[in-house]
């Protein structure tokens, strides 16, 4: 150890020095974990803060326009709130510097569109996808022959990438595929508006059901089987025994599960883009937020950082929300159930 | 303690260099003095080389140029990625990118950034044997930046054993739909799904009823002409009649093949690609019964978007002289008649394609030809993305029938004005 370690508690000399020894190792401790975490906190400043911060930055910056008299591009400058004002408000500037209302075909007027979609997306495949997990999740936590090869074959679609899954059901729906002749239909699966937005739940539920399925899996093998016993000594029918019984103790986990997909399902790309290159309807039936990204990407940085910033933002009042309400309530059960209350 | 101190102080230190270092491409000096003359090896870079065309090629120039030698960079197949493989580098001011191939619709964008070393004093390339369409995408503000490498035109396939002579034009074709009609199949389609050939469809159906989409600048929207209006409504009348399948608003180039192949069209509107394998494929019913044309126009031929890829030199390569010299070796009489025959595609010499042994090999090189000399390149313009996008969302609802005609124009050249102005 070197001199400021011994230095300092010379200068605290009142107190006790059995005390400031047990405050001095305290203090090493302290420092030690501080160096221990140290490299840690530096990764997530550069993987995580540093492109934060770098995008929040960028969104402020005017993409490059083009200098008239050469033709070339020169940098834009500084834009305020204009980018943001772009995606909110749907304003797009004109060529002598006014605004005006962005027309179809810029990606501007596609935001409020593309929100509603991610939305409903997020809605719709969490809630079949959490009550299909739950069915699937009581099935494979029974006993019976060949339970092993059940809980494998419900897991195989979740094992598959999404991008080759998604080119499946491209297959799949296109118009003459199976699925128009298994139904005897001759549907445009990825170009009517509701047909395609149909194809996309179809596909994302079939693909990440499962993956609830596990998570309510996991929280069902956590309940004991006397409780059950106990349930039905008491009388209680099954339907009883689901709701009074097996609802409660498997809400932590389902919470978690659910939390989980909606985050998941909010920033939702490689299905659509793939499968209906965000197309159907007028054509942007099946644009999330995420493909409008990528789409404005290849049209300029600066107002596509805006756009994540404001996607980034949305998740995150979501997830807030979430926790904020049930996610407490995940909390407090645990507590209730660690103390045997429930 | 100070030692783990100091040491962690430097780990900080290397971080944020290493920071310092990804978040180049905005500050650091420009540096493309030298290189102008200099010679010296180089690498050129390009998508997945499918048809193993360029190993042998580059093969053979380092044979001749051991002192010069090129190396192959090889991208992905996807097009949007060898994009972006493109932009990172050149931002990153990479002197290792000397020789790029680069698609026809992004030659504006990255001339306009200054990326590309303008073919001009002692990089004149000498374009008389050129099919003139072809310049035309590699030029940017009458300055040519790129040189013409492959070059791509649609034509039309039909099915000679119901219609023995191809329409000439598109009245003549749409009389010929009642064959189609008797014969319980589909008429016409093209690629109509909302994507890049969208564009290439749209752009081709006003360009032959003689209009276009945007004036000689390359920014300026000029939709609001008859011309143009006549254009989009054949399309969006075809939907209307059903003379184009309701189904071909899914197609891209494959399912159209497909669908050819399979007897279930009439006409297609297709790349030459789709020649060899409707001629041979398993699945194909039509191999002895098709027949190509050029596609239908407005009295005479109609006016074909054009594809391909162009060779450029980066304004960042260390060794110019060399990277000059390469790409006309790319663009020699050889080279281009090797790319026929090695990899199927284009050429950009306009003699090639009345070349006997060629064309016996490949017999749709001359109405290939004709559709290439009518040709008219997709706007050139540093912001084509935003440009295809308006073409394509506008163009698909009037497609669908969910927007007027006028109005899917209007949108579209209000769409365009807005791309030039940031966002």
């Amino acid at each position: 150890m070197s001199a400021p370690e011994v230095a300092k508690p010379v200068a605290r000399t009142p107190k006790p020095p059995m005390r400031a020894g047990a405050k001095k190792a305290r203090r090493g401790e302290r420092r030690v974990a501080l160096y221990l975490i140290a490299p840690t906190i530096i990764l997530l400043a550069i993987v995580i803060g540093y492109p934060v911060v770098s995008a929040i930055v960028m969104s402020f910056q005017k993409d490059a326009g083009l200098d008239p008299a050469t033709g070339m591009f020169v940098q834009g400058g500084f834009a305020g709130f204009s980018n943001y004002t772009h995606w909110l408000l749907q304003q797009c500037s004109t060529a002598d510097g006014g605004t005006t209302a962005c027309p179809p075909g810029n990606l501007g007027s596609g935001f409020w569109n593309a929100t509603f979609v991610t939305f409903f997306f997020t809605v719709v495949t969490v809630i079949l996808e959490t009550v299909l997990g739950m069915w699937m999740a009581l099935i494979m936590n029974r006993t019976f022959k060949g339970r092993g090869l059940v809980r494998a074959a419900i897991l195989i679609p979740w094992a598959i990438p999404t991008a080759v899954t998604a080119k499946l059901w491209f297959f799949i729906f296109s118009v003459s595929g199976i699925a128009n002749a298994l139904l005897n239909t001759q549907i445009l699966w990825t170009s009517d508006e509701w047909a395609s937005r149909f194809a996309i739940i179809i596909a994302d539920t079939w693909k990440t059901t499962p993956f609830m399925a596990l998570l309510i899996l996991a929280g069902l093998q956590l309940i004991p089987e006397d409780v059950y016993e106990a349930a039905k000594v008491d009388g209680a029918t099954t339907f009883q025994r689901f709701w009074r019984v097996t609802m409660p103790l498997v809400k932590p986990a389902l919470m978690v599960a659910v939390l989980f997909r909606i985050l998941d399902a909010l920033r939702i790309y490689d299905l659509p883009a793939i499968l209906t290159g965000g197309g159907g309807g007028n054509g942007n039936a099946t644009t999330t937020l995420s493909i409008l990204v990528i789409d404005q990407i290849r049209q300029g940085f600066n107002s596509a950082s805006a756009l994540s910033t404001i996607t980034f933002l949305i998740i995150f009042i979501v997830a807030f929300i979430f926790v904020r309400f049930l996610g407490a309530n995940v909390v407090r059960t645990q507590e209730s159930q660690q103390k045997g209350k429930l | 303690m100070k030692a783990t101190r100091l040491s962690i102080i430097a780990g900080i230190a290397v971080a944020s260099l290493a920071l310092a270092g990804c978040s180049g491409g905005s500050g650091g000096s420009s540096d493309n003095s030298g290189g102008d003359d200099s010679r010296g090896p180089i690498t050129y870079v390009q998508g997945k080389d499918n048809s193993n065309v360029v190993r042998p090629l580059i093969d053979k120039w380092n044979k001749a140029h051991p002192k010069e030698k090129v190396t192959f960079k090889e991208q992905s197949d996807q097009a949007d990625q060898q994009h972006d493989d493109l932009v990172q580098h050149f931002q990153a001011k990479d002197s290792n990118y000397d020789v790029v191939d680069v698609d026809v619709i992004w030659t504006a964008e990255f001339a306009a950034k200054g990326w590309l070393q303008p073919l001009t004093g002692k990089y004149k390339m000498d374009n008389s044997k050129l099919l003139p369409a072809t310049v035309k995408t590699g030029t940017y503000n009458k300055i040519q930046y790129a040189a013409p490498q492959t070059s791509d035109g649609g034509i039309l396939y039909y099915r000679k054993d119901l219609v023995p002579t191809p329409p000439k034009t598109w009245d003549e074709m749409m009389a010929d739909c009642s064959i189609a009609k008797q014969a319980g199949i589909g008429c016409y389609a093209g690629q109509y799904a909302k994507y890049e050939g969208l564009t290439v469809n749209v752009a081709e159906a006003i360009n032959t009823a003689g209009g276009t989409i945007v004036g000689e600048d390359g920014k300026t929207p000029t939709l609001n002409t008859p011309e143009a209006k006549k254009g989009l409504q054949r399309l969006v009348d075809g939907f209307k009649d059903g003379n184009i399948p309701a189904e071909a608003i899914t197609y891209q180039e494959e399912q159209g093949r497909q669908a050819f192949e399979a007897g279930k069209l009439l006409f297609l509107r297709n790349w030459p690609y789709v020649f060899n394998l409707a001629k041979t494929d398993g699945s194909s019913t039509v191999k002895d019964t098709f027949g190509i044309a050029p596609l239908p126009g407005d009295g005479g031929p109609g006016a074909s978007s054009l594809g391909g890829h162009n060779a450029a030199i980066s304004t960042y390569s260390k060794h110019k002289a060399t990277a000059f010299d390469f790409v006309k070796f790319l663009q020699s009489e050889e080279t281009q008649k090797f790319f026929v025959t090695q990899g199927s595609l284009s050429p950009v010499i306009a003699s090639l394609y009345d070349d006997a042994d060629l064309n016996a090999k490949f017999p749709y090189l001359s109405t290939l030809k004709t559709s290439i000399e009518h040709a008219v390149p997709r706007p050139v313009s540093p912001f084509y993305p935003a440009i295809t996008k308006a073409v394509q969302d506008n163009a698909y609802a009037a497609l669908k029938g969910s927007m007027s005609v006028d109005e899917a124009l209007k949108n579209m050249g209000d769409a365009i004005k807005t791309a030039g102005s940031g966002s």
